[in-house]
């Protein structure tokens, strides 16, 4: 379906300007969780669905490619297709415990 | 700049909300029925609920000059249980003529399961038999894809339903294409953690255009902020947008969307209020 799609204004100039600083923070605090976790008390979680997925999101933000913020979204989806016969929790985990080991739902690199 | 926020859960927020959301703008807001935090034993806890949606709620939120309107159903984190779910979808009717009720919502899924899809069926039939609009939660995290799509291939193959009285709302940059190709309106929710952020909803209306998107806060009993909407706008023009454009999406999308029930009435300072002075 065609998109009225609207310019973006700001040249890459005035983003770095204004939003660097904030992007700056949030890069400092992934990295420092990263060495959290490598300090934690036990190492009892490196397979855990979600440092797995998260792991693979932070590949995705070294692309070339556009598309990153949907292909990280895919990376922590839920990418099986059919209803669950019943409920099993009712909160969301923030990544997918049952997506099929390999498949990150998109091609990568 | 006036907004109308399309997805605010006014029960649980203080009155001084409405007093800070009505300075910053806000001129009408739509309140679905949601989640209280834990699951009613009854439909008669979903009577009071309703009679509170469409009674209390809109008389508070008038003292501060803000149009409220709702939306009634069983939300889809008690859909898993299907015998509430009958004797509530008995109850609602009795509620659906009173004046602020401008449809079923927001219904959907919540984990994706059988029971959940059977409810929200029953929600849209109910809908369709009434002739009512229709609000759509759909699902966190990473049940938002799954969900959505389960969503969005039901209600394409139902014949019955019109798309554009149809507001499929939480869309993320992974859904809002599937829900737009599909000639639904939606909504980004303006969340602080787990859905969108200002940032991310002006990204998504660069990319998508203004067309059939709304934004609103969601605010709830969770971290969620009642000024969502204003945040939006600071974000829109720190990027650099025109106020007619922002307007656009805060304002005139809501109305028109909105606007396709004969209960919604034009809010305070828009073209149509503004010609009978
Ligand atoms: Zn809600």
């Amino acid at each position: 379906m065609a998109r009225n799609t609207i310019s973006t204004l700001l040249t890459q100039r005035q983003l770095i300007d204004a939003y660097f600083m904030e992007q700056r923070t949030r890069v400092l605090d992934i990295a420092a969780f990263l060495d959290r976790l490598d300090r934690a008390a036990a190492a009892d979680a490196e397979d855990d669905f979600r440092y797995v997925a998260f792991r693979q999101t932070l590949r995705e933000l070294l692309s070339d490619e556009p598309g990153r913020v949907e292909r990280v979204q895919m990376i922590l989806s839920d990418r099986t297709t059919e209803p669950l016969p019943e409920l099993d929790r009712k909160a969301a985990y923030g990544a997918s415990i049952r997506n099929p080991v390999g498949n990150n739902g998109q091609e990568t690199h | 700049m006036n907004y109308v926020d399309i997805h605010a859960h006014m029960i649980s927020r203080s009155t001084d909300d409405y007093d800070r959301m009505a300075l910053a703008g806000c001129v009408a807001v739509t309140e679905p029925a949601f989640w209280a935090g834990y699951d009613r034993r009854s439909a008669d806890v979903f009577a009071d609920y309703f009679d509170h949606l469409t009674d209390f709620e809109p008389k508070r939120a008038a003292q501060y000059g803000i149009d409220h309107y709702t939306w009634l159903c069983l939300n889809p984190k008690e859909g898993e249980n299907r015998e509430l779910a009958r004797q509530v979808l008995e109850i609602i009717p009795e509620f659906l003529d009173r004046p602020n009720v401008l449809g079923i919502g927001e219904i959907g899924l919540n984990r994706v399961t059988r029971n959940e899809l059977a409810t929200f069926k029953d929600h849209v039939d109910l809908a369709v038999a009434n002739d009512q609009l229709i609000h759509i939660h759909t699902p966190h995290l990473e049940d938002k894809y799954k969900g959505t799509k389960v969503i969005v291939d039901t209600l394409a193959a139902d014949s019955r339903v019109t798309p554009s009285r149809v507001m499929v709302d939480h869309a993320e940059e992974h859904t809002v294409g599937m829900i737009l190709d599909n000639g639904f309106w939606t909504g980004l929710t303006l969340y602080p953690v787990t859905k969108t952020s200002p940032g991310r909803a002006v990204d998504m209306i660069e990319r998508y255009g203004t067309e059939r998107i709304c934004v609103a806060s969601a605010c709830d009993w969770g971290p969620s902020d009642p000024l969502a909407v204003p945040r939006f706008i600071m974000e829109m023009r720190r990027r650099g947008h025109a106020d007619d454009l922002i307007r656009t999406v805060v304002y005139d999308n809501p109305i028109a969307f909105l606007g396709q029930s004969p209960k919604f009435r034009q809010p305070r300072g828009s073209a149509a209020t503004a010609a009978l002075v």
